[in-house]
């Protein structure tokens, strides 16, 4: 039996009441929404009657050079019944961990999904090889680049899942040997939304479809394409621990005493305070925990090429100010850029990574209670 | 003579192509080739040791603890760190809460459609449904107004006419057997397996921040601070919490999976004669019961170590990480030496050498090199590694501290079908073993949470040995490996360390072992012996290939790596 999908469907309202959805658990899940992207609450009937009214868009998932990571993610949506929702509130044509047709038959569904050029939305996973034409990346015989440029270059619009796909990620960490690169370098002047982590928080997907659904537009961005909504904060500024750190309390071993206080993990190498993201607020697996809560430092997995210029993971950051609430996020920015680009310039000369342990000369500055 | 290309292979991790020769309505031979490669363990070179682990659990999403807890483990054989206890036991529940929720996550969403036709779902009868539901399990939603309404939603979903990830796929195909009923509760638990998944798997969240990739391994122990006392810690309250995850979990396995795992196999029976493939066997073995290296007491291991080969249940032989080597003779990479040799891992050298057709391309040149993947071999033979390699070790190792539970469950499963101990080798044996493991290790979780809970009872909070944590504490030269038994099968990272940074680190992973391709000798691969024989109903759409290639529940993003021992670049690639 040859069973395919027709072009003609139903509202998602009419999807949601016909499947059992109730109205109370639908409402939850936009009053969920509207806070994720911090909008205001008389917000809260425009999300609502966008998300009901929309038709199913449809959206394909790509995995190139990936982990599959995000896709886990995926899957760990939470928010009201949202494994639910995310099935409802879109139609995931194409997804090569959860589809059912393999080979030819999932090629056709692709091909069907993305018939009409500006018609459908990508979700992109991993990173694109562009090092000895593509072939480090192969897909029913295609290069990820190839398929990269006829999908996204056709799509309504891109959201980069990861910061592999946004960045290139570790695939690209040096010395990149399959010359890795995120979706926006390799498909120029397409239009992409870049939710990084590692793996990106599927509570940040939602959030972003849904502003898009709301407002016909996707979600305002920083220097680095990233939601303000969910990156325009940084982790250190709403950690838990930052009374701690403020206070000079800092973890000195794991499992000491402070340790099991829960006081500041800078020391530790935590990277909080050069990483913008909104995990602190959002936390993770239905707001179970996050990293810093579990004990363990941030390592600054949703900035652009982390993997060098975050490491080592142990390793406590340059010149951040101690004891001081009142210097801004731009300073430290600045502080931290000055570091990135150091690691840039070393970068250049090729031979760094023998060196790694030592790579970049950073002047340390103690903090805390010296 | 067809040949057959499956390319994606769909519902696995990362990337994988089949290609088939069928003549006669069966598979006469096949070509595993995984299709991506990132080079991680390139990237690794150089950086700090304790960082590894970071880096390597990015080989895979899916598998998100493993090669963490492996890292970490041949960081501190290299050093000879011993960790405490607690964290011994830590890594074990995290472990253990990765079996459960990955193997049903495979049975469920990656398998199940292979024996499931959804379509046919909605022929069934909600009463009878209900009646079939009730008669294998007391699991209480079993209802007929539960199963009339999971039908409706799903006939709602098909007439709405947006099929998404289930559409132009091979509903309908005479290889399904289910009635309509079977298919429906199948569905049904389809769905409810999506929540349980996401519910139980804030196990790792409480115990490592998030999943997937958690963050809380550190060479020499764990991150998470522990204190029945303090508000910050991991404390009483959390605990607790646990606990109520850990007997939902096996709840869930007792009451929905192993049962429909059985109903399922009982309609597939003629799949225990089909996909044996090597009949050699291999298990690291793991789940340390006490503190110290498993290495040099392995009979402390839960799930025991041990070699079976050519289907003889009677001798269980050692394994030695010394007996481990790959060969490249049909990869793309190239060894300095020739590439028919093989290297061990601590030797190993990888260059990469794509040597396959420029894309787009319609066939690989299956007579040359054609994967990303090395080819593993145990002491120079093929070995198949996962769930049905660690139960058939347990169940023929007398002395296993699993033993008596393997045998009974593995006991039970052969009776319930009424089929012999020789049905094990088979896809429908990989598919019983994963179900055996997933309840064996659900109920061996609940037993180390008791044991963590009464060794902090006797005021040991210890979590991390910090002897060695600084570099400058190191000898200026070390060499260890890890060893792991991860959800698809034996997993080992080998690291040579010097002056504080990794000069050298390799990964041998399940699904390099399961997938690779031919070595020089031309012994295939475990996936390509099982495919040989598989019968092939409709070329056009080759349902059963699936079925034999997901009973090893592939990962591809692990199985595809690179070393490289001497920092060379990687060698310009030639393309024919």
């Amino acid at each position: 039996m040859k069973i395919t999908s027709t072009k003609e469907s139903s509202t998602l309202a009419d999807l949601l009441t016909k499947k059992g959805v109730s109205r109370r658990d639908f409402l939850k899940f936009c009053s969920a929404m509207t806070a994720t992207l911090a909008l205001p609450v008389n917000y809260f009937e425009r999300v609502v009657k966008a998300v009901e009214q929309t038709k199913k868009p449809v959206l394909v998932w790509l995995e190139f050079q990936d982990c599959a990571g995000n896709t886990e993610s995926l899957l760990r949506a939470s928010t009201p019944s949202i494994s639910e929702v995310v099935l409802d509130v879109l139609s995931v044509d194409y997804h090569e961990t959860i589809m059912s047709a393999a080979g030819r038959q999932a090629e056709e569904a692709l091909a069907m999904a993305t018939a009409e050029p500006g018609s459908y939305l990508v979700v992109v996973e991993g990173s694109i090889p562009t090092k000895d034409r593509g072939v480090y990346c192969t897909i029913g015989g295609r290069t990820a680049l190839d398929i990269a440029q006829e999908i996204c270059g056709n799509a309504m619009a891109t959201i980069t899942c990861g910061t592999c796909s946004a960045y290139g990620g570790i695939p690209a960490a040096a010395p990149n040997p399959t010359g890795a690169i995120g979706v926006a370098e390799a498909v120029p002047g397409i239009t992409v939304i870049n939710l990084p982590g590692c793996p990106m928080n599927v509570t940040n997907l939602t959030a972003t479809v849904v502003h898009f659904l709301t407002f016909g537009q996707l979600p305002l961005t920083d220097n680095f394409g990233r939601p303000l909504f969910a990156y325009g904060s940084r982790i250190h500024d709403d950690c838990e621990r930052r009374a701690h750190f403020d206070a000079g309390q800092f973890v000195e071993a794991w499992g000491d005493e402070a340790h099991r206080a829960g006081w500041c993990l800078y020391k530790m190498g935590c990277k909080g305070p050069a990483t913008s993201h909104n995990c602190p607020v959002t936390r993770w697996n239905d707001q179970t925990n996050w990293p810093i809560g579990a004990g363990h430092g941030c390592v600054g997995c949703s900035e652009p090429n982390f993997w060098d210029t975050m490491t080592p993971i142990y390793r406590r950051l340059p010149n951040v100010p101690g004891l001081s609430v009142e210097w801004t996020a731009d300073q430290v920015g600045m502080v931290v850029a000055g570091a990135v680009a150091g690691g840039f310039a070393l970068h250049g000369l090729g031979s760094f990574i023998r060196n790694r342990v030592e790579p970049i000369e950073r002047t340390e500055v103690e903090v805390g209670e010296e | 003579m067809a040949k057959i290309v499956i390319d994606p292979i769909t519902r696995i991790e990362g990337h994988l192509r089949i290609e088939t020769e069928v003549d006669g309505g069966q598979v006469t031979k096949a070509w595993s080739s995984s299709t991506m490669w990132r080079g991680i363990e390139l990237i690794l070179q150089g950086r700090d040791p304790r960082d590894a682990w970071y880096f390597t659990q990015r080989i895979c999403g899916v598998c998100t603890t493993v090669h963490a807890l492996a890292s970490v483990r041949a960081v501190e054989n290299a050093l000879r760190i011993e960790i405490p206890y607690n964290a011994v036991l830590l890594r074990n529940l995290i472990g253990g809460a990765q079996y459960v929720q990955d193997h049903v996550i495979h049975f469920y969403h990656l398998h199940a459609l292979d024996w499931v036709d959804i379509v046919s779902a909605l022929d069934a009868d909600p009463k009878a449904t209900a009646d079939l539901a009730q008669s294998i399990s007391d699991w209480p939603k079993s209802g007929e107004g539960y199963f009339a309404a999971v039908k409706n939603k799903l006939a709602t979903f098909v007439g709405a006419g947006q099929l998404g990830p289930f559409n132009n796929a091979y509903w309908g195909h005479p290889a399904y057997k289910l009635p309509p009923e079977a298919n429906l509760m199948a569905v049904a638990h389809y769905l409810e397996a999506l929540d349980w998944q996401r519910d139980v798997i804030r196990i790792h969240a409480l115990l490592g921040g998030k999943n997937p990739h958690l963050q809380t391994y550190v060479v020499g122990g764990m991150a998470l601070a522990i204190d029945p006392n303090s508000p910050s810690a991991f404390n009483a309250h959390q605990l607790a919490e646990l606990g109520v995850l850990f007997q939902r979990a096996k709840e869930f396995v007792e009451k929905v999976y192993i049962p429909d795992l059985l109903a399922v196999a009982s309609f597939y029976k003629d799949w225990a004669a089909i996909g044996a493939g090597l009949g050699n066997y291999m298990a690291y073995g793991d789940f340390p019961l006490a503190t110290g290296d498993p290495n040099e007491k392995p009979d402390l291991l839960y799930i025991p170590r041990g070699l079976i080969l050519d289907k003889d249940l009677s001798t269980v032989h050692p394994v030695e990480h010394t007996k481990v080597a790959e060969y490249v003779t049909h990869s793309w990479y190239q060894y300095d030496g020739g590439d028919g040799q093989s290297l061990h891992p601590w030797q190993g050298e990888t260059t990469a050498n794509y040597t396959g057709p420029e894309p787009p391309y319609e066939f690989l040149e299956t007579d040359n090199k054609y994967s990303w993947l090395k080819s593993p071999r145990y002491d120079g033979r093929a070995v198949e590694v996962g769930p049905l390699a660690r139960m058939l070790v347990a169940f023929a190792s007398p002395d296993a501290p699993s033993h008596n539970r393997v045998q009974e469950l593995v006991t039970m499963v052969l009776d319930h079908l009424e089929v012999g101990p020789e049905a094990l080798f088979s896809t429908l044996g990989r598919v019983a073993a994963r179900g055996i493991e997933t309840l064996l290790l659900a109920e061996a979780s609940l037993q180390w949470l008791d044991d963590l809970k009464a060794n902090l009872a006797r005021g040991d909070l210890r979590i991390h040995n910090g002897e060695l944590w600084e570099p400058s504490s190191w000898p200026d030269q070390a060499q260890g490996f890890g060893w792991h038994e991860a959800p698809r099968g034996g997993l080992g990272h080998w690291v040579t360390i010097e002056n504080g940074a990794i000069k050298h680190y390799q990964c041998v992973v399940p699904s390099t072992w399961n997938g690779g391709p031919r070595d020089a000798n031309d012994q295939p691969g475990a996936y390509e012996a099982a495919l040989v024989g598989t019968p092939i109903a409709d070329p056009e759409q080759p349902l059963e290939v699936l079925r034999t290639v997901h009973s090893f529940d592939p990962c591809m993003a692990c199985a595809a790596h690179v070393v490289d021992v001497t920092g060379r670049e990687i060698t310009s690639v030639k393309v024919q």
